[in-house]
């Protein structure tokens, strides 16, 4: 099935592309055919939000960010849940107070953006072509892009669950979105396919709003989510989580009637026939895992990650295309929003700087001096980002005194175990983990001090210790 | 005397707590691998309070409106919570941060809105 099927866009509301409050109005701004901005950011979520802000404390004056929902704010005004914010703010804050502390900060500043606008190609050369129902179709010349357009979840389509085409059926963020924006009930029986984060808010919500829910089926040994989803969602409210298990067929004709569980061998997870049985419910809800939304970064030539489905970056967040920044889920899918924020200020400044030694003509000189080492996931490392540590540039105004942060995924349960930095052969860091799962982001800072080696060759990350789930 | 089985919340390791309560206090917690676990095991035998986020139907309007408890309240009393919220009344325009429902069930906590709604 065509994963594109997942973003049909809803269509544009009667307000105007300004969500509500102040803020600036820029379409009468806009003249027809090409305008010249020397940011745009894409995508008016927290990655996006958080990257506008900075670029414009660091000195960007002429910036743009587009956003194709009717409102800024991403997938955050759905997220109705607490638990956003504890290290950003300290505080404990829902989806969209959250998202309401940096579109505050944007209209403060008074920087631009255009909601119900879709970014339909963005070129090499850093054109990006838009479409709205109140400007239509416009080109806009960018000198430096930072792409913020999250990701999407992965359809049913990607399982290859067998049985008929019935209603009911949806991944746990159409629900979350139906619920809590739209006002519909996705259903009144509910089975959750799938255990990471989503799957357990969304369980929590629907025994909320007074549905039941049946069960949260779970393929793998473990949940890929917080414990303490587990706990407050599930335990909570007495809704079974079988791990080992998961759905074999689904069985209805308008609407859905019923789906058929199986248990899984939890070595080979090949299905365990004799344990087959039917449950009957009216919504099956997936939640099984996340892909960064890259569609414009592959037509721009992006390179892009085999473990993380997101752009290659350097640890200024650059891509490969000189100008072109990647932040936020659409690098890598993030555990928190927090971090999401924070690593797109770190991408709203590093374009700004990138756009300042352009316009020095320091740029050119600091490809000459390109020197870009790969960062390697060895034992246990799964999706490190950034792939590349760029070292040989400092003059070109790049450079910044922070620490340079890593992050990466395990690709199992390691309890006791320690990750190990080499810098070619040596070690640099190791760092003792109480424990490490595959649901939680390990986050490394790396000193540039200790790296700045004109003869370095790779930089490798591994995992001492033996997981107990691979 | 009874002993309970819960798992602590405070990190991934998701300990398996064994918890004895006597005379209404915890006497004793075992499993716990590091000082939280014990803390959070009194708190979440003895008190176990939680945030509760939900929806108002708004007339008029097809948003709902989200809210959330201001604070924690205690475990026990959710779903009493949600039916506050579900009945409560909305006039519109709401702003983030208005109180939708002072003291609900005399908690002391407050209902507020998370979200603007003109």
């Amino acid at each position: 099935m065509d994963e594109r099927k997942e973003t049909t866009q809803k269509p544009a509301a009667d307000t105007p592309c300004l969500a509500p409050g102040s803020g600036r109005d820029i379409e009468a701004e806009l003249q027809p055919p090409v305008d010249q901005v020397d940011l745009v950011v894409i995508g008016g979520g927290p990655a996006g939000l958080a990257a506008a802000v900075s670029a414009w404390d660091a000195g960007c004056r002429s910036l743009l960010i587009i956003e194709r929902d009717d409102r800024l704010g991403g997938i955050l005004n759905q997220c109705i849940h607490n638990g956003f914010g504890i290290f950003r703010f300290n505080e404990e804050l829902t989806g969209p107070e959250y998202a309401s502390r940096y579109i505050e900060e944007v209209k403060r500043r008074g920087i631009p953006y255009l909601c119900s606008t879709m970014a339909l190609e963005l070129t090499q050369d850093k054109r990006v072509i838009v479409v709205s129902p109140k400007i239509g179709l416009k080109q806009i010349q960018a000198g430096a892009v930072i792409l913020a357009m999250g990701c999407r979840e992965r359809p049913r389509g990607a399982l290859g669950i067998p049985g008929t085409r019935c209603a009911g059926i949806m991944t746990t963020g159409t629900a979350q979105r139906l619920s809590n924006l739209e006002g519909y009930m996705p259903g009144r029986r509910i089975v959750i396919l799938g255990s990471g984060d989503i799957g357990l808010i969304m369980a929590r919500r629907m025994t909320f709003e007074g549905a039941q829910v049946l069960a949260c089926l779970e393929i793998m040994p473990y949940s890929s989510g917080l414990t303490r989803n587990v706990v407050q969602c599930l335990q909570d409210f007495d809704i079974p989580l079988m791990l080992n298990h998961t759905v074999i067929d689904i069985h209805g004709k308008e609407r859905l009637e019923g789906v058929t569980i199986a248990g899984v061998n939890p070595d080979t997870r090949a299905v365990l026939p004799e344990t087959a049985r039917r449950i009957d419910c009216d919504t099956l809800l997936l939640s099984v895992g996340l892909i960064p939304e890259n569609e414009l970064s592959r037509q721009a030539g992006v390179t892009l990650a085999d473990s993380t489905r997101g752009p290659v970056v350097d640890q200024y967040l650059a891509t490969e295309i000189p100008g072109i920044y990647a932040c936020g889920n659409v690098l890598h899918v993030h555990d928190l929003v927090d971090e999401v924020s924070a690593e797109s200020h770190r991408a709203g400044q590093a374009a700004v700087r990138w756009l300042e030694a352009e316009k020095k003509g320091l740029i050119t000189r600091a490809v000459l001096k390109h020197h870009a080492v790969p960062v390697i996931e060895g034992k246990g490392v799964r999706g490190v980002v950034p792939q590349f540590i760029e070292i040989g540039q400092p003059d070109a105004g790049l450079d910044v005194k922070d620490k340079w942060r890593v992050g990466f995924r395990t690709d199992g349960v390691y309890k006791g175990g320690a990750v190990v930095v080499k810098a070619d052969q040596k070690q640099i860091l190791r760092q003792k983990k109480l424990i490490m799962t595959p649901g939680e982001m390990v986050l490394l800072d790396l000193d540039p001090a200790k790296l700045a080696d004109d003869a370095l060759k790779a930089l490798t990350i591994e995992i001492e210790g033996e997981a107990e789930h691979g | 005397m009874a002993d309970r089985e819960i798992i602590c919340i405070g990190c991934p390791m998701g300990c398996t707590l064994n918890v004895t309560v006597r005379d209404q206090q915890v006497a004793r917690v075992r499993g716990n691998v590091c000082s939280r676990g014990a803390q959070y095991a009194k708190d979440e035998v003895l008190n176990p309070k939680r945030m509760v986020t939900s929806l108002i139907a708004v007339q008029g309007r097809e948003e709902p409106l989200s809210v959330r408890t201001e604070k924690p309240i205690p475990k026990n009393l959710i779903f009493d919570c949600l039916r506050e919220i579900r009945k409560a009344p909305v006039t519109l325009p709401v702003a983030i941060g208005d109180v939708i429902v002072k003291n609900v069930l005399d908690t002391q906590v407050n209902i507020i809105a998370t979200r603007d709604l003109a």
